[in-house]
């Protein structure tokens, strides 16, 4: 795992996705259901389903119903939640690319009980860029970085499914 | 000059009310359509409630009788978590001649987030959009034989979960076209999002010519009407305009416009049929279609709600 203190152009996004990938192997049990957060966390349940041979679909769960800036922000149209497996029970690895605040994890666990009740839930995410406002934690991070409020990470994915990443600077 | 601002979005184009189809964007109609698909899941789920209107009241104000329209947003506003209130107008303050203003100015002073009001009279949700304050919201539940946006939506919806696109769609509206707000509703909507061609049907006195600047084509025919059309939405034929010289009566009006199975194969074979309810059997349509195999008018109840929730959290989360 890397850790750095500084610029994120560094990051490469397919190397980070293959030391995301060595890391989870060891976490998978017989029951453990990969859910990806829309939306750059779903691409990356999907390919991680596939690359590590997992049988049937990852699930794809959306923060929409249960943010907590809706009053601020309104709703979004996003990607929705398909959870094609049974919660109640269930061992849930959450995937993310970008974990920041913890307000989207926060969300996405309220929508998770609302499928049912999971055995467990863990974490695992491509960059943890600090900045935490809950007493939320990944379980697995490719890369652990500090990034100043005024930049935004988020992953982007090419024609060919391959993964980069997109900084942009908020105003 | 400016053009003159549409009174249901604020500065940013955001839907604060909702009043009619008529003069929304393409866009925001589509944007509702989508929000919309993200609620139809959830009365599927273990808990069939979503928190985001929680603390927040719906007022339900129906100055008119409905059933399905009040009961579907009643619905919707109850899986959002709002606390909903429906208040039995026409047997309380109403009646006893309190303006419609004066009423809504009491409901505000008990901490109102949303009105949802259906009124006899065209513009009076527009009149009460004007006089609210500015986090709250009002959408129309039928006015006059002005709008009803929600089934016009509803319709929208259901008409895209069947056919995908509007863009190669032949859609016939059938019936009494002139006192439906259901009709121009979905007309709007329809031009909006681009239907090929939009067909109102029935006789000369509940279809007059002059819908035709609306950008549809009249058909005073059920034949024609229907003519490979897509789509196919029989209106209610209201009883209360038997009473008028509009209609001899309603066997005669089946007789010419009442849809019947054989009828019906004048559509394309896949076409759909739609209706807003309350069904009249062997008056507008006959009891084989409403229950054959083309016929979508329930699942269009299930839809509702769902654009419903869609209406009430997108105006919710927006201010004036």
């Amino acid at each position: 795992m890397s850790s750095t203190h500084g610029s994120a152009l560094a990051l490469d996004a397919e190397a980070l996705y293959a030391e995301l990938l060595r890391a989870v192997r060891p976490l998978l049990t017989a029951d453990t259901r990969l859910v990806g957060i829309v939306s750059g966390g779903q691409w990356l349940a999907r390919r991680m389903q596939r690359d590590l041979g997992l049988p049937g679909e990852a699930g794809a769960i959306s923060s929409a119903m249960h943010r907590d800036d809706y009053a601020k922000r309104g709703l979004a149209a996003s990607g929705q939640t398909a959870l094609p497996f049974e919660i109640d029970g269930a061992d849930i690895l959450l995937l993310d690319d970008v974990l920041y605040t913890g307000r989207t994890i926060r969300a996405v666990v309220n929508e998770l009980f609302d499928y049912g009740r999971p055995a467990r839930v863990r974490l695992a995410v491509l960059v943890d860029r600090g900045g935490r406002q809950l007493p939320v934690a990944a379980e697995v991070a490719a890369a652990r970085l500090t990034l100043p409020a005024a930049q935004s990470l988020r992953l982007a994915r090419g024609d060919d499914d391959a993964f980069s990443f997109s900084i942009t600077h908020k105003e | 000059m400016l053009a003159r601002r549409n009174p249901q979005l604020n500065r940013h184009g955001e839907l604060i009310h909702l009043l009619s189809t008529e003069g929304l964007p393409r866009d925001m109609l589509t944007h509702i359509l989508d929000t919309a698909a993200q609620f139809v899941g959830v009365s599927e789920r273990e808990v069939k409630k979503v928190p985001l209107l929680r603390g927040k009241s719906v007022f339900n104000l129906f100055f008119e009788n409905s059933t399905r329209t009040r009961t579907t947003f009643d619905i919707a506003a109850t899986r959002l978590s709002a606390d909903v209130y429906t208040l039995d107008i026409a047997r309380s303050s109403t009646a006893k001649g309190e303006s419609l203003l004066d009423t809504v100015a009491n409901l505000s002073a008990m901490a109102a987030d949303i009105f949802v009001v259906r009124h006899s009279e065209s513009g009076a949700p527009y009149l009460l959009s004007q006089h609210v304050a500015p986090h709250v919201h009002v959408v129309n539940a039928g006015d006059g034989r002005h709008a009803h946006p929600t089934q016009g939506l509803l319709d929208m919806y259901t008409i895209r979960h069947y056919k995908k696109d509007f863009s190669n769609l032949v859609v016939a509206i059938v019936g009494d076209v002139l006192h439906s707000r259901v009709a121009r509703s979905d007309i709007h909507a329809l031009t909006t999002l681009g239907a090929a061609e939009v067909r109102v049907v029935g006789p000369r006195t509940l279809v007059p010519g002059d819908f035709g600047p609306m950008g549809v084509r009249v058909c005073h025919t059920l034949e024609e009407g229907i003519r490979d059309a897509d789509v196919v939405i029989m209106l209610r034929l209201q009883n209360e305009r038997m009473s008028g010289a509009l209609l001899p009566s309603s066997q005669e009006f089946f007789q010419s416009f009442g849809l019947t199975p054989e009828r019906l194969r004048w559509a394309k074979p896949d076409a759909i049929v739609m209706h807003p309810g309350p069904i009249n059997r062997g008056v507008e349509i006959d009891s084989q279609v409403v229950d054959g195999r083309q016929s979508v008018i329930l699942p269009q109840v299930t839809f509702g709600i769902a654009v419903r929730m869609a209406v009430l959290s997108i105006v919710a989360g927006n201010e004036a």
